[in-house]
């Protein structure tokens, strides 16, 4: 168990790595768009990577805490909050990208837009439901909130859901991309179910 | 989702030697096309490989002076962005893919409510057409536009020289059909062939257009060569490509589209800002080739062609007939 452990300077030295890592990806985005490398229809490019990515980063997430019960090793949960943060930053951008771009910050464009497309709608859902959780993600909050952030930080499930959801709802017949997220989020849930179940009749019997 | 770069277009520009290639391969496509069709056609005779491939210029036809002249979409969008399942679902498949198309000899069945039914060779229909340039703004349904010189003529003067019956109410056009050629049918991602139609007076109106070229040449392959439709205040998908029948009916025939999603893709397909798709606001488009932070297009009833047409739609509900 001891050698799992990591020390607080291989900490820092992995955690440093692990951000840039996941940097890149806005890396290239701004590359691509400084460089005019978005293609035919920048605004729809834009929108695809950024939903890419913020969908990866949620799954990402939620696998961490998978790998930690499969390793039985703390490490991966030490990364889990930069993770989740990294998939609210991305979620991010693509709701500024729909914002600035697509809706040219416009409140009469946006009145006439959102109830027509309901794709929009479960993706603003998801997204709001993302906002509390990256404010609750400090030590302090943690704290502060006790046994109900965890309560709390379920929703990454059901965001998670309505992020794959968005996706069926804006495609236009060729639904094998959001198919394959879908299979692999269930693989992440099932496996989930799966290892709480264990966990709490271990529990049970001790 | 992938968008092929331009340095891709100029790898399918087809040099002479290509040409030859591709001419000596023809003969046993054309065979199997024939065959399939069941026609007792004989090969085009007169084919030569030196004549009307994609990439060759077109010698003579009108020049457009339309109003819209200045807000051309570049070359290299036109042909590099293009919803072609045939050759699959992403925007650059059909550029990556559409070299496998062979567009010579060519022919194009006629059949159903005419005079004189038939196959008959594309080169013989050309003969008889005065091609002329038409720029127009193309409206996708996914909401996107851009501007396109194409090259054809009038599909009304084709449909005369076909002699309709009485009973020639609407027009069906068919796409080819061969996953070999085009492989995005080996996915059964829409009912192949891809079928599309219109009302007969739509058919008619002057601005209906089958092209056969864009930019002064020869139609790019991905761009549905060697012949498609035009119809420019409908959605994009109204105008079927590499079109091998064309059959005039008596009833409103069963289009690919409105077969695969009924509620969403509706047999006029008009270009209507007041009626959003069911899944998305039809209200304004991205303008294909626009600087990133420019403002989205206003869509226009009709794509901006309601003087001319809207006559046509007089007393219907376009709500109900979407």
């Amino acid at each position: 168990m001891a050698k799992k452990r990591l020390i607080k300077q291989q900490l820092v030295v992995l955690k440093t790595f692990v951000f840039i890592a996941c940097l890149m990806p806005f890396m290239f985005i701004i590359w691509e768009t400084v460089f005019n490398q978005l293609g035919a229809d920048p605004i729809q490019t834009l929108h695809f990577r950024t939903g890419d990515w913020a969908l990866r980063f949620l799954f990402i997430t939620l696998s961490m805490t998978l790998l930690q019960r499969f390793f039985h090793s703390p490490i991966p949960m030490r990364f889990r909050r930069m993770l989740g943060l990294f998939a609210f930053f991305y979620a991010s951008l693509h709701v500024l990208v729909w914002l600035v771009l697509d809706q040219s910050l416009s409140m009469e464009n946006m009145i006439k837009d959102v109830p027509q497309s309901p794709y929009i709608m479960v993706g603003l859902l998801a997204y709001f439901m993302l906002i509390p959780l990256a404010v609750t993600s400090t030590s302090g909050m943690m704290r502060l909130l006790g046994h109900s952030w965890f309560t709390l930080h379920k929703m990454i499930y059901p965001v998670a859901l309505l992020g794959v959801l968005h996706f069926f709802w804006l495609t236009k017949l060729d639904y094998s991309e959001p198919f394959i997220y879908l299979a692999i989020l269930l693989v992440l849930l099932a496996f989930r179910v799966a290892l709480t179940r264990r966990g709490s009749s271990v529990k049970q019997r001790v | 989702m992938l968008i092929k770069s331009a340095s891709l277009i100029k790898e399918n520009e087809v040099t002479p030697k290509k040409d030859y290639d591709k001419s000596r391969s023809i003969i046993s496509a054309s065979r199997r096309q024939f065959l399939a069709q069941g026609s007792a056609l004989v090969l085009a005779t007169s084919f030569s490989p030196n004549t009307l491939w994609a990439g060759n210029k077109i010698e003579h036809y009108k020049k457009s002076n339309s109003p819209i002249k200045n807000e051309l979409t570049p070359y290299e969008l036109v042909t590099s962005y293009n919803n072609f399942y045939e050759f699959g679902t992403g925007k650059g498949d059909p550029a990556a893919h559409a070299h496998r198309l062979k567009t010579r000899p060519w022919s194009v069945t006629v059949d159903g409510e005419v005079g004189k039914p038939g196959v008959y060779d594309l080169e013989d229909i050309l003969k008889r057409q005065q091609l002329e340039e038409r720029i127009y703004r193309l409206r996708c349904v996914e909401a996107w536009s851009m501007v396109v010189p194409w090259i054809g003529f009038s599909l009304a003067e084709l449909i005369k020289q076909m002699e309709p019956t009485s009973k020639a109410n609407y027009v069906e056009f068919t796409t080819l059909y061969d996953p070999e050629q085009m492989p995005g049918q080996k996915r059964r991602t829409l009912k192949w062939p891809y079928v599309e139609g219109l009302r007969m007076d739509e058919a008619m109106h002057p601005l209906t257009l089958m092209a056969t070229g864009l930019y002064g040449e020869e139609m790019p392959n991905q761009n549905g060569a060697p012949l498609r439709l035009i119809v420019p205040w409908k959605y994009g998908f109204k105008s079927i490509k590499s079109i091998v029948k064309i059959r005039l009916v008596e009833h409103q025939p069963t289009t690919s589209w409105n077969e695969s999603a009924r509620h969403e893709y509706g047999f006029y397909a008009n270009v209507n800002p007041h009626v959003s798709h069911p899944r998305w606001s039809q209200s304004r488009e991205r303008v294909i080739g626009a600087p990133l932070f420019t403002p989205k297009r206003k869509t226009e009833m009709f794509n901006g062609y309601g003087e001319q047409v809207a006559s046509l739609y007089k007393g219907m509900n376009l709500k109900r007939f979407f």
